[in-house]
């Protein structure tokens, strides 16, 4: 049965789409959204409620609608939750009405209406405690939800775009259209953006298309208005910050999130109508007055041919009038005693109420109440069109904190406007024509008043939310859901506070309103995330010899930023393996290890010494040129931040290493502290990091390597901490001779971009590459500390053996008066030590036990570092335990979830303590 | 109090529903107290609550200076869990577990405590090593704790992202089984009814202007709703502490900040517990009414707006993604925020302030929802005997000056 | 989303700065008491309405310099160098 009118509607009848909803096919024309389609194609059931899961059919023609929701496409493309007024109609969509089993038609939940007495306002609250809340959960849980969520990585791809302008219009019905014309034509730069796919808005239906599209063509043709459709502004923030979010039809996006910064605002959002609340109210068949006013002149399609126009007010006389023209018998029943002549040929029961619609698939009748509360006998009808009055669309003014007020007259919450970046014009503003309301907020009488249609809220949960003392608007909106659904109860959030007000004896501005929140309509976080989602939330940074390490064979890892080689297996071999040859390797030959992510920051000036000496646990200024110290950095708290060999390049010159994590961290910490706390030290802080590859010869025959290099630097008595500069094959070069193997090493820096050029030469002269996995072997069995591995956010420098460096230095540095405090000074603080446990490994994390050993019970500290050393041929560890370094040679007892194991505190260097193989 | 049950709901429905009574007295204020609780949202109420039941003590008011649960009691994510690392911590917010799981019969409300279990993921092996710390921590601190495997998280969220593409991928994790969600408004609502039914007054728009402070502590408090007498002050009052300090001549080591939370349009189970990344600084929760619940970290800067900003909301809704992507179609319902208290460690401040018998109940940071009935429990011991509780004594105010922080973040290296 | 002055670059959006607590802390000598050094540490005014802040411009020219902000409206009253005195608001 074909609803569509011979003519008429903004629709190109000369073009079909076919489309399928719940399985079966259908077609419309351009021009449709999905909901006229339907309604054309005479389709009355299109969901069953959230919780009673009764019939519904299409209730609005906006975003306001509450019924009519679907899932459109399948599998990873679906788009659950889409309202069917929202969907511009396009051939082959496919989509299917949520929260139904298996179809409108049939639902099985709806054994829940019989329930419904039991399943009030709160009910959740007040039983399924006993015996466990668990057991009612689940079947809860999966009869709660809409839609499907989809099964797979989105296919879609979102931009973000940001734009700047004199003047944004919101809404681009006349008085959008007005308020641009003329901001264009004083010269403004000037973004309009409507929501739906065509201007007009309710001029569409209510008013003169043609005039829409003449002053659309004259803004075309302006330079200084960009005109976006299919456009939601769903977000006010500071300082004139407007977000919204574009369909895109161009095929490479789904959807635009556009940021707009505008100098003035224009808010033309025009209102929303309201429902009537009386008995059964949410039939199929039971429509708002303006969205069949929409369907009728938009969209030429006749929902009803049989209408009762249920009012309170005089905006649905020209819906009257639209309905007697395309051939509907109507009859308005308006509530107020003496309305307004009614249009010829429209019957007028004035003073009369609808009491009760009747019919449980399709509104068949209406039963009416004289205001007097008598019996005022029935109608038959087959659509009943209601306007409960008008409420204007001002969610965004709400959003940054705009104040409304209700207004009599208009029986609507009104904005004040008092602001001069943001102005309300039309609708929007509480700007309408002939309306006369008398409101009636709840038609007396029994039965299920839907006040929240989407959240399936009545009339007598308010009334129980109010007996119950739920009266703030908020624990109304929280008891009873109102309000709180997908249509984010654009049409039930007055009536609701409305009826609570009749309820407590207080006005509906006593109530008030909620604050309005984001998004305006929903938005999907496919949108609000873009292209920052996926590999690029947190980008990767390569090695500039990435390539030349995945020739060796490299596994690489993540550490930190970096992607970096963590062994280099060969011929099969585990990486573990790898990881104990090549740490043998370095302690019997020569091995190659890429360090270029180490932090290198150039502190350059007269003050430079005295700057460092206020940031170093150790001095800075009593270092000769060519010369390197270990070096710990504080935070103001006292806590490790950092650690390093810093290097004296000349006398106004120091070269500060970082851990490869601490590199941008520790020039942001020095310049906050240049710029805000030290001004007057004459010094400049210069990243260089990026700038510098670094290889590192270490091994018993990293010398030989080095001297085989064709450098000009002098290496005759180049001793380990030292630094010498100079060429090696013309490139310029800074070698540095520091170490974290324990062995002789030789950091070898040239330009980043001949990375590999030096990796390679070194490895023709017979070193092997060896990955941070041998590294960290190799500095565990020396004791190295792992800043951020073997120290955490409580870690002092008296805890990792720096005493004595303190004791040293008089003057003050970031954190030092921390360390004073009663805390820093504990006996009993965790310290740094190493263990032996046999041939037992204990995994990092593992627990050091107190000397009760109790589970549960106290903790004395915990294994940070744990390897299994080739070269001692047994597991090493580090811990922090409790007052440690006063317990060495204690055998102590540690828990590893469930196991219980034991070791000996030793001293934290397990090779070599004297350090002779570094000079050697 | 009157009895909810299976029986009521029935009674009730046979009767039009009309015979239900107000839940808790909403009153106005007499013209003396022996205790003013100021902030009427889940630990105001709490403590209440608890200074009743068991200390027998009922002449109190809560002052609330809008409506009851409506700060960050009625604006979080909902998250319950112990799973800390330093003993100090867990054996707090262990009582409040343990609390929260016998809370729905004791009050005889339903706040629907979903103990869904929580996940910590761990995408590196330096996360595996140092959950490994944090999971052996919380059992010698007698909290619950499971390290998980990549199948072992698979099995309980499988909508994560387990392909090779992965940025993050999922090496493991870690579980508190007993951890989960409970409906936040009914937190507050709940002791509200049970405090009232005992004899407390519930006093809502009654905002607190100025207090009156004699030689042994307070003597009365200005509200907008007239001067109140008292003897003694407890402040509950998450994310307007500071303010209500200086109206005191306090100041304390806290920052307000706004904590953003969002939701999506309800669908079907996808998610069947919490699951938090600390690499992507996000947590996801799916609510019984089938929302997403999402939260992540703060803005950046002090606000008092009770609003997020845009770029952390969608910095936040990046990692979800990146941890979830097959939920990049659905849709955002709501996005709000709450204006909470940060102290450097993330550590609540408890107890005895500088001024007698005025009692600080703040500084609870992001977590100040699941710690609502031990802060309660241990907040109506410190008022009734004047003394700190054992399970909160290492929160006071003392240790700024010490040094002597609890600063699990930091510990750990995983937001908390 | 604020649209913040910085004095070298003009007006730029906010996730070019990044926030830096409050300004003119003034940082005690050594040898104060713990008692000081827990004010300046971690004490704060944390006031509702004006506050004084600093703030960094870190992905723009990188210079740190004052803000002064509304806390609860979030409107911005001016700024002002780094090393510049507090204006009387």
């Amino acid at each position: 049965m074909s609803r569509r009118l011979p003519t008429g509607g903004v629709i190109d009848r000369n073009r079909t789409v076919t489309f399928r909803f719940n399985g079966r096919e259908y077609s419309g024309h351009p021009g449709d959204t999905m909901a006229s389609a339907l309604l054309a194609a005479g389709v009355d059931l299109v969901g069953r409620s959230f919780k009673y899961h009764r019939p519904r059919g299409l209730y609005a023609a906006g975003l306001e609608e509450p019924n009519g929701l679907v899932t459109l496409g399948a599998g990873a493309s679906a788009r659950p939750n889409l309202k069917l007024t929202e969907i511009e109609l396009a051939d082959g969509m496919e989509a299917h009405s949520v929260n139904c089993a298996p179809s409108p038609e049939w639902d099985w939940r709806s054994v829940n209406q019989l329930a419904g007495p039991l399943l009030g306002a709160g009910f959740y609250y007040k039983t399924f405690k006993w015996p466990h809340w668990h057991l009612f959960e689940g079947p809860i849980r999966n009869a709660a939800g809409l839609g499907e969520a989809p099964t797979g990585p989105d296919p879609d791809r979102y931009q973000h775009r940001r734009a700047h302008c004199d003047v944004l219009v919101i809404g681009g019905g006349m008085s959008g259209l007005a308020a641009a014309r003329e901001a264009a034509l004083q010269g403004r730069d000037v973004i309009l953006a409507e929501t739906d796919f065509v201007l007009g808005g309710s001029a569409l239906w209510r008013g003169d298309t043609d005039t829409c599209r003449a002053i659309e063509h004259e803004l075309r043709a302006m330079g200084n208005v960009r005109i976006l459709t299919r456009t939601c502004v769903f977000g006010a923030y500071e300082h004139g910050m407007f977000a919204a979010v574009e369909h895109c039809l161009d095929g490479t996006y789904a959807e635009r999130l556009w940021l707009i910064r505008a100098g003035k605002t224009v808010l033309a959002t025009g209102a929303i109508e309201r429902p009537m609340v009386f008995a059964d109210n949410d039939r199929p068949g039971v429509m708002l007055a303006s969205a069949v006013h929409a369907y009728v002149v938009r969209f030429g399609v006749l929902p009803g041919q049989r209408v009762v126009l249920a009012t309170n007010n005089s905006s649905v006389w020209p819906v009257a009038e639209v309905l007697r023209d395309a051939g509907a018998e109507v009859t308005i029943v308006d509530a107020r005693s003496d309305p307004a002549e009614p249009p010829e040929g429209v019957a007028l029961k004035a003073g009369t109420l609808v009491h009760r619609a009747k019919g449980r698939r399709r509104v068949k009748a209406v039963d009416l109440l004289s205001r007097s509360g008598a019996s005022a006998g029935a109608l038959d009808c087959d659509l009943l069109a209601v306007s409960g009055g008008w409420t204007p669309t001002a969610h965004l003014y709400s959003q940054m904190g705009g104040k409304l007020h209700y207004t009599a007259d208009l029986a609507a919450f009104v904005p004040q406007q008092d602001d001069g970046q943001i102005s309300l014009v039309g609708a929007a503003a509480g700007e309408w024509g002939d309306y006369n309301i008398d409101p009636i907020w709840e038609v007396p009488g029994p039965g299920k008043k839907f006040v929240d249609l989407a959240n399936d809220v009545t009339a007598q949960d308010i009334a129980i939310a109010a007996r119950e003392d739920y009266r703030s608007v908020e624990h109304l909106k929280r008891y009873t859901t109102l309000g709180m659904g997908i249509d984010q109860g654009r049409t039930s959030n007055v009536n609701g506070l409305a009826i609570m007000g009749e309820h407590t004896q207080r006005a509906p501005g006593e109530v008030g309103t909620t604050r309005f929140r984001p998004p305006y309509s929903p938005v999907t976080l496919g949108t609000l995330a873009g292209p920052d989602s996926g590999m690029t939330f947190a980008p990767i940074r390569y090695l500039p010899a990435y390539g030349w390490h995945l020739e060796q064979g490299a596994l690489m890892e993540e550490h930190g930023p970096w992607l970096r080689p963590a062994a280099y297996p060969r011929g099969g071999e585990d990486w573990q393996t790898a990881a104990q040859s090549e740490a043998i390797h370095a302690r019997t030959g020569a091995a190659l290890f890429d360090g270029s992510p180490l932090g290198k920051i150039e502190v350059c000036g007269p003050d430079a010494g005295a700057f460092l000496d206020r940031f170093y646990v150790g001095t800075a200024s009593s270092l000769k040129p060519g010369r390197a110290r270990y070096g710990l950095m504080l935070d103001e708290h006292g806590i490790i931040m950092d650690d390093g060999v810093f290097v004296r390049i000349d006398e106004q010159r120091f070269l500060v290493h970082t851990t490869s994590g601490g590199a941008d961290r520790i020039a942001a910490h020095l310049e906050e502290w240049h710029q805000c706390e030290w001004p007057d030290l004459d010094v400049a802080i210069l990243p260089v990091t990026n700038q510098w590859a670094v290889m590192t010869v270490s091994g018993p025959e990293a010398r030989n390597i080095v001297h085989q290099l064709d450098t000009d630097i002098d290496l005759t008595d180049f001793k380990h901490m030292q630094w010498r500069e100079g060429t090696i094959a013309g490139l310029p070069t800074r070698i540095l001779r520091a170490s974290f193997t324990g062995e002789a090493s030789y950091e070898i820096n040239v330009p980043a971009s001949h990375a590999s050029t030096l990796a390679e030469k070194i490895l023709t002269l017979g070193a092997r590459p060896i990955g941070i996995e041998a590294l960290m072997i190799l500095r565990t069995e020396k004791g190295y500390l792992h800043v951020g591995v073997d120290t955490d956010g409580t870690t002092q420098p008296q805890d990792v053996g720096m005493a004595g460096p303190l004791k040293r230095k008089t003057s003050d540095f970031v954190g030092r008066r921390s360390l004073l405090r009663e805390d820093g000074r504990r006996a009993d603080r965790l310290q740094l030590v190493g263990l032996n446990s046999g041939d037992a490994f204990l995994n990092v994390g593992a627990q050091v036990l107190a000397p009760e050993g109790q589970v549960p019970g106290p903790t004395d500290g915990h294994v940070t570092s744990s390897y299994f050393s080739p070269t001692l041929r047994r597991p090493i560890a580090l811990a922090l335990v409790r007052a440690g370094q006063a317990r060495l040679g204690e055998e102590i007892e540690l828990y590893d979830m469930g196991k219980r194991l034991r070791a000996t505190i030793t001293s934290p260097v397990a090779l070599d303590p004297k350090g002779d193989r570094l000079n050697a | 109090m009157y009895r909810y049950s299976a029986a009521t709901l029935l009674r009730q429905a046979m009767t039009d529903q009309k015979g239900w009574p107000a839940a808790w007295r909403s009153t106005s204020p007499k013209a003396r107290y022996s205790v003013l609780i100021v902030g009427g949202g889940g630990h105001g109420l709490a403590t209440a609550y608890y200074l009743a039941k068991n200390h027998g003590i009922t002449d109190v008011a809560v002052l609330e200076k809008g409506w009851i649960g409506g700060g960050n009691t009625g604006r979080n994510t909902t998250v319950v869990r112990s799973n800390y690392l330093f003993p100090e911590s867990a054996r707090f917010y262990d009582h409040s577990v343990k609390l929260y799981e016998g809370l729905s019969r004791e009050l005889n409300f339903n706040i629907m405590f979903s103990q869904r279990g929580m996940v910590t993921l761990a995408h590196s092996r330096h996360d595996l090593e140092a959950q490994r710390r944090w999971a052996n921590a919380m059992r010698l601190n007698g909290v619950d704790s499971e390290l998980l495997d990549r199948e072992g998280v698979r099995s309980l969220a499988p909508a994560l992202d387990f392909s090779e593409e992965a940025r993050f991928p999922i090496l493991g994790g870690f579980v508190q089984k007993r951890g989960g969600t409970a409906r936040h408004d009914a937190v507050a609502w709940a002791y509200a009814r049970a405090a009232s039914s005992m004899g407390v007054d519930i006093i809502e728009n009654c905002e607190v202007e100025g207090f009156e402070i004699g030689p042994e502590g307070p003597t009365a408090v200005q509200t907008s709703r007239g001067r109140i007498k008292t003897g003694a002050v407890g402040l509950a009052v998450a994310g307007n502490s500071s303010l209500l300090a200086k109206q005191l001549g306090l100041r304390l080591p806290i920052d307000s900040l706004s904590l953003q939370a969002m939701v999506t349009e309800p669908v079907k189970p996808v998610l069947d517990t919490v699951v938090l990344s600390p690499a992507a600084a996000v947590y996801v929760s799916q609510s019984d009414k089938g929302e997403l619940v999402i939260g992540g970290g703060l803005d950046l800067y002090t606000s008092y707006g009770q609003r997020g900003n845009l770029p952390t909301a969608q910095r936040i809704l990046a990692g979800v993604l990146t941890l979830f992507p097959s939920f990049s179609r659905l849709r955002l319902l709501r996005q709000w925020a709450g204006t909470v208290d940060v102290v450097k460690d993330s550590s609540p401040i408890f107890g005895r302030s500088p001024i007698p018998n005025v009692f600080l109940n703040c500084g609870w940071g992001t977590g100040g929802f699941k710690a609502i009935p031990g802060g309660g429990w241990c907040f109506a011991h410190t008022i009734a005997t004047g003394e700190h509780h054992p399970l909160t004594a290492p929160f006071a105010l003392d240790r700024f000056e010490k040094g002597a922080l609890i600063d699990e973040a930091a510990a750990s290296g995983i937001a908390h | 989303m604020l649209s913040i002055p910085c004095p070298h670059c003009g007006l730029r959006d906010e996730d070019e700065f990044v926030w830096g607590g409050e300004a003119h802390l003034v940082r005690p000598r050594l040898d104060c008491s713990a008692e000081e050094w827990a004010q300046y540490l971690f004490y704060r005014d944390n006031p509702k309405g004006i506050a004084f802040e600093r703030w960094h411009h870190r992905f723009g020219c990188g210079q740190w310099f004052n803000l002064v902000r509304n806390t609860a409206t979030h409107t911005i009253e001016m700024s002002y160098l780094i090393d510049a005195q507090r204006p009387d608001l």
